[in-house]
């Protein structure tokens, strides 16, 4: 899978979690999803449950920290993909 | 000094009818919202009837957004948010801006018996295969007792007292007091009140097990709730959500808001499950103080009362329950007042039950009309020996109507009775 494909998918995912007044288009490969989209942090379990249900993957509690913004899950889905 | 309380919202989720005009449409005409569930019989259910209000997916839409309902799964707080959002808004009033205050003098109590069933079912699947990080971040809110008044809460932006309660099936009709209470006082001045329950199996099958759901009738859906008949054989399970926007008088006419009714008084107390009470049935001594009680601190005479909306619930005790009326207003015969039990249309709501059935005695009061009891054809004998037949009409009769008292009693032992009259 390519990083672009990732990318696109990642952001299918994220674009449910966004707030009513942030658009989608505001997602960048740079963007904290915290701070920057206004996800609650109280959804970014759900996040995750999800990027595991599309990826096939699992990612741990520490890993879990470190996906703050999008490239870092971008980095963190695509090294799961390859070590599967 | 205590302030007066009217009621200038209304909004139901019910069986029968969705949203006020599709309801007082359904009370007027008699409309069932009782139907046959498969599913009930293949878990070998002994009633295999519910009642539960239809809710299309687009109408879920309108009041949650595409988040909200990813993963959703509570009824009960799906019927709620419905009627307590429907009543803000019959109203007149708004929510708070997203980016504002809250409203810092609307509070809300919407009580519930117990929230999410469906919800907690599924996590605990995914707990016993040992995958608790699979539950994610929405089984608290849905299942959490006060999941509804939290929703509600949100999307409304109250600042004021936010809260559920839960006295079985008095929980209703005892939010509204709470409510009315609550700005009396004057610590708010609205207060969104109601209760909600959750339907189904996993809900329902406690009381199937005690056999006090009906049995026999699993083939006639529309005629298996019976209050007040000699063929009363138990009751059938609903589901659903009332609500009304309770507001100081003051406030709804410096408003200019549609009154439809105040709220004069009640009282809530308990028998103590002594003296015939006991968890499932209630101390009759207790009921009749109850219902006199709130007479009582409603400021009127039990000769005002033109109708009475009663809990009769369709088991053997609904000869108790008019016999205790009897008693506590001193009425009987043809002086009794008029009296229904919306059971025998939406089943028994649990829960739901004091409000959605507050609902219809307000719509009721408010444009003079007592609603059809059907399935009671055959009375029993001892209710037709205690009141006349013509205060219990099985056709839609219109009757102005001043003032009116509502009972619900709970497992437990306890006993909530509210009094409301034209303004």
């Amino acid at each position: 899978m390519t990083r672009d494909a990732i990318y696109d998918r990642l952001k299918e995912i994220i674009t449910i979690y966004l707030p009513e007044d942030v658009n989608p288009e505001n997602i960048s490969a740079n963007s904290h999803l915290i701070n920057e989209l206004n996800i609650n942090s109280s959804h970014l379990v759900d996040v995750v449950l999800d990027v595991e249900d599309a990826f096939d993957i699992e990612i741990k509690d520490a890993e879990l920290e470190a996906m703050d913004t999008v490239s870092s899950a971008l980095d963190i889905i695509q090294k799961k993909i390859n070590n599967a | 000094m205590k302030k007066r309380v009217v009621i200038t919202g209304l909004g139901i989720a019910a069986p029968n009818g969705v949203g006020i005009p599709a309801f007082l449409n359904a009370i007027r005409n008699g409309v069932s919202g009782v139907q046959w569930f498969e599913e009930l019989e293949q878990l070998n259910f002994s009633c295999q009837l519910g009642a539960v209000p239809i809710i299309s997916e687009e109408k879920k839409r309108t009041y949650f957004s595409d988040l909200e309902l990813k993963n959703f799964n509570s009824s009960g707080i799906l019927y709620g948010t419905i009627a307590g959002l429907d009543a803000l808004e019959d109203a007149g009033l708004q929510k708070a801006a997203p980016s504002g205050s809250p409203h810092w003098d609307l509070g809300v109590i919407f009580g519930t018996g117990t929230s999410g069933v469906d919800k907690f079912r599924e996590a605990i699947y995914k707990l016993d295969a040992g995958k608790v990080r699979r539950l994610g971040s929405t089984t608290v809110a849905q299942t959490m007792a006060s999941g509804i008044s939290a929703y509600l809460g949100g999307k409304i932006g109250a600042g004021n007292k936010v809260t559920t309660n839960s006295s079985a099936c008095a929980t209703g009709t005892e939010a509204i007091l709470i409510g009315y209470e609550h700005i009396a006082a004057g610590r708010a001045v609205q207060m969104l009140c109601g209760s909600c329950s959750d339907d189904g199996p996993y809900l329902w099958g406690g009381f199937d097990a005690m056999k006090v759901t009906t049995f026999k009738n699993n083939d006639r859906p529309t005629e298996a709730s019976r209050p007040m008949s000699a063929t009363a054989s138990g009751f059938v399970p609903g589901s659903g959500a009332g609500a009304l926007l309770l507001e100081s008088l003051e406030s709804a006419q410096a408003r200019g808001a549609t009154i439809y009714a105040e709220v004069r008084g009640g009282c809530v107390n308990s028998g103590g499950q002594r003296h015939g009470g006991s968890m499932t049935a209630p101390n009759s001594e207790a009921v009749q103080r109850c219902i006199a009680q709130a007479i009582s601190n409603a400021g009127i005479d039990s000769g005002q009362i033109d109708y009475v909306n009663g809990h009769l619930t369709a088991t053997v005790k609904d000869p108790v329950e008019i016999a205790n009326w009897c008693t506590a207003i001193g009425r009987s015969g043809s002086d009794f007042p008029y009296i229904n039990s919306l059971k025998s249309l939406i089943g028994h709501g649990l829960a739901a039950s004091g409000s959605m059935e507050t609902v219809a005695a307000v719509l009721q009061l408010h444009h003079g009309f007592v609603a059809p009891n059907i399935n009671c054809e055959d009375l029993h004998p001892e209710i037709a020996a205690m009141v006349a037949s013509e205060k219990i009409p099985q056709h839609m009769i219109e009757v102005p109507l001043k003032t009116i008292a509502k009972a619900s009693f709970g497992f437990g032992d306890v006993n909530a009775c509210s009094i409301f009259s034209k303004i």
